[in-house]
């Protein structure tokens, strides 16, 4: 990996840009799939910057909420906010990735060219975005022959690519190695110190506790708590989190 | 059988000069006729695919149907338009090339769509989440998927250069079999077997044969490169 990134120059505009979307106003947001209620009434307010963590138990409804908030798919009911616009009229000015990472069938820098090209952002970048993800040297290569951790490194720099104001990973590390997961997180979190606003959902507490400025616990679809990370980790308020945090199976 | 091969293999060697206008014909015909197919076929495909319409189980069952189009059904609508008395009788396309490469155009371009739509849907359903968080247009979306379906879609090319080159029925009605115009090998298969030239129609027969094997043989050779790259 590069220890000089080179997004410094060419993102310094972004500084403080996800203001202009944020607050994120979420009021009694219900997500029914298939009968199935996956989202039961969320509340939920978010400030202009950091990284939120989104945790909770399989099936709580993390995956779907991100998903929601990206405009990706209409809520059976209730109101998302961003400022004054509705999630799928901000899209655009976001970015999403995914646990998996969907990689078109081509090389690696045709990845980056692609996004870049559907956002109509200048094509010259290809090359820093590369270099601030360590692929620089695997530009011409498959994309889709990347090991796991080069590839969700391919697609944050993807995502990276559009200059979201808002950046969700939909638990970006799962089931990658140690030093793939900080490389990772590196990035995240020159993106977040560059103005990006991060929502993340991680399974991982080791990493909520190294990113999170406030952590949102989501329990069978409702918002178990919203706390700042600080309070959170040694003292969480609901018991679901502190079930979760302390390793105990409630079936 | 062996006559005829030794008569197919003496075809080829003597670099017989109607047996090669005959050969160059058919591939002209049936490339065109498929390149125009792939163009119109993949376009309807791809749109299919990604839209979602009042109807469109419908449309899918006719694109379904229509690929079992009977060759001289289409042979015959196509005679029927192009004739003097004709809608498009002024064209003056009746018993050329041109009429030939319409109508296998016809009758190929239902089997590129309903292929392609199958194969383009599959990749959708993979790239869709990913394609809306990027905002791409429809247009984007459908050039995008035709781009990264390539290598599939040269399969679904070839089963269409495949139906065309070997389909009779619609061009003997439309070309008319005419020696040094519109004789193509299935024809002229067909003209040397009533001739009861025999050996001759086997030998056309192999040619014919060795052709589709060559042309699917190179496109596979392109599919597994591609896949030992994971672009498949």
């Amino acid at each position: 990996m590069s220890d000089a990134p080179a997004m410094t120059s060419m993102n310094l505009a972004l500084e403080g840009r996800a203001a202009a979307l944020l607050p994120l106003t979420v009021r009694d947001l219900v997500l029914r799939v298939d009968r199935a209620t996956v989202l039961d009434g969320v509340n939920l307010d978010l400030g202009a910057s950091g990284c939120t963590m989104i945790m909770g138990a399989n099936g709580a409804g993390k995956s779907l909420l991100l998903k929601l908030l990206h405009g990706l798919m209409p809520p059976t009911s209730g109101q998302i906010r961003w400022g004054d616009h509705a999630p799928s009229a901000v899209t655009a000015r976001q970015a999403l990735v995914f646990q998996k990472p969907v990689l078109l069938r081509r090389s690696v820098a045709a990845n980056i060219d692609f996004a870049l090209k559907a956002r109509g952002k200048d094509m010259a970048r290809r090359e820093a975005l590369l270099d601030h993800v360590g692929l620089s040297h695997k530009a011409d290569q498959p994309a889709r022959l990347l090991s796991g951790g080069e590839a969700q490194r391919l697609a944050l720099a993807r995502a990276l690519a559009t200059d979201p104001e808002v950046l969700f990973l939909d638990e970006p590390t799962a089931s990658l190695d140690p030093a793939s997961v900080l490389a990772i997180e590196r990035i995240v979190s020159e993106a977040r110190g560059r103005g990006v606003r991060i929502i993340f959902v991680t399974h991982d507490i080791g990493q909520a506790r190294r990113m999170a400025d406030d952590v949102v616990f989501l329990h069978r679809g409702r918002v178990a708590e919203h706390t700042a990370a600080a309070s959170f980790f040694p003292e969480p308020h609901s018991d679901a989190a502190r079930n979760y945090l302390s390793g105990t199976i409630v079936v | 059988m062996g006559e005829a091969l030794g008569l197919a293999v003496g075809l080829v060697l003597s670099g017989d000069a109607d047996l090669l206008q005959i050969v160059l014909l058919s591939l002209r015909v049936s490339l065109t006729a498929t390149a125009i197919a792939c163009l119109v076929g993949l376009l309807i495909g791809a749109l299919v695919a990604i839209g979602r319409f009042r109807g469109r189980n419908a449309v899918l069952i006719l694109m379904n149907a229509l690929m079992g189009l009977p060759p001289v059904v289409v042979g015959l609508l196509v005679y029927l338009h192009l004739s003097r008395s004709g809608p498009l009788g002024f064209l003056g396309l009746l018993y050329t090339p041109t009429a030939m490469i319409i109508a296998q155009a016809i009758l190929i371009t239902p089997i590129i769509a309903a292929l392609s739509r199958q194969v383009l849907e599959d990749l959708h359903a993979e790239y869709a989440e990913q394609f809306r968080s990027l905002c791409l247009t429809r247009w984007q979306t459908v050039q995008a998927l035709l781009w990264d379906a390539r290598y599939s879609l040269l399969t679904v090319g070839l089963a269409g250069f495949g139906r065309a080159v070997a389909e009779v029925g619609a061009v003997i009605i439309v070309g008319g079999n005419i020696d040094h115009l519109t004789r193509v090998m299935t024809t002229a298969i067909a003209l040397e077997t009533s001739r009861g030239d025999l050996a001759l129609a086997l030998a056309l027969g192999i040619i014919l044969l060795v052709i589709a094997l060559g042309v699917n043989a190179a496109v596979q050779a392109v599919r597994m490169t591609a896949a030992r790259q994971a672009y498949v």
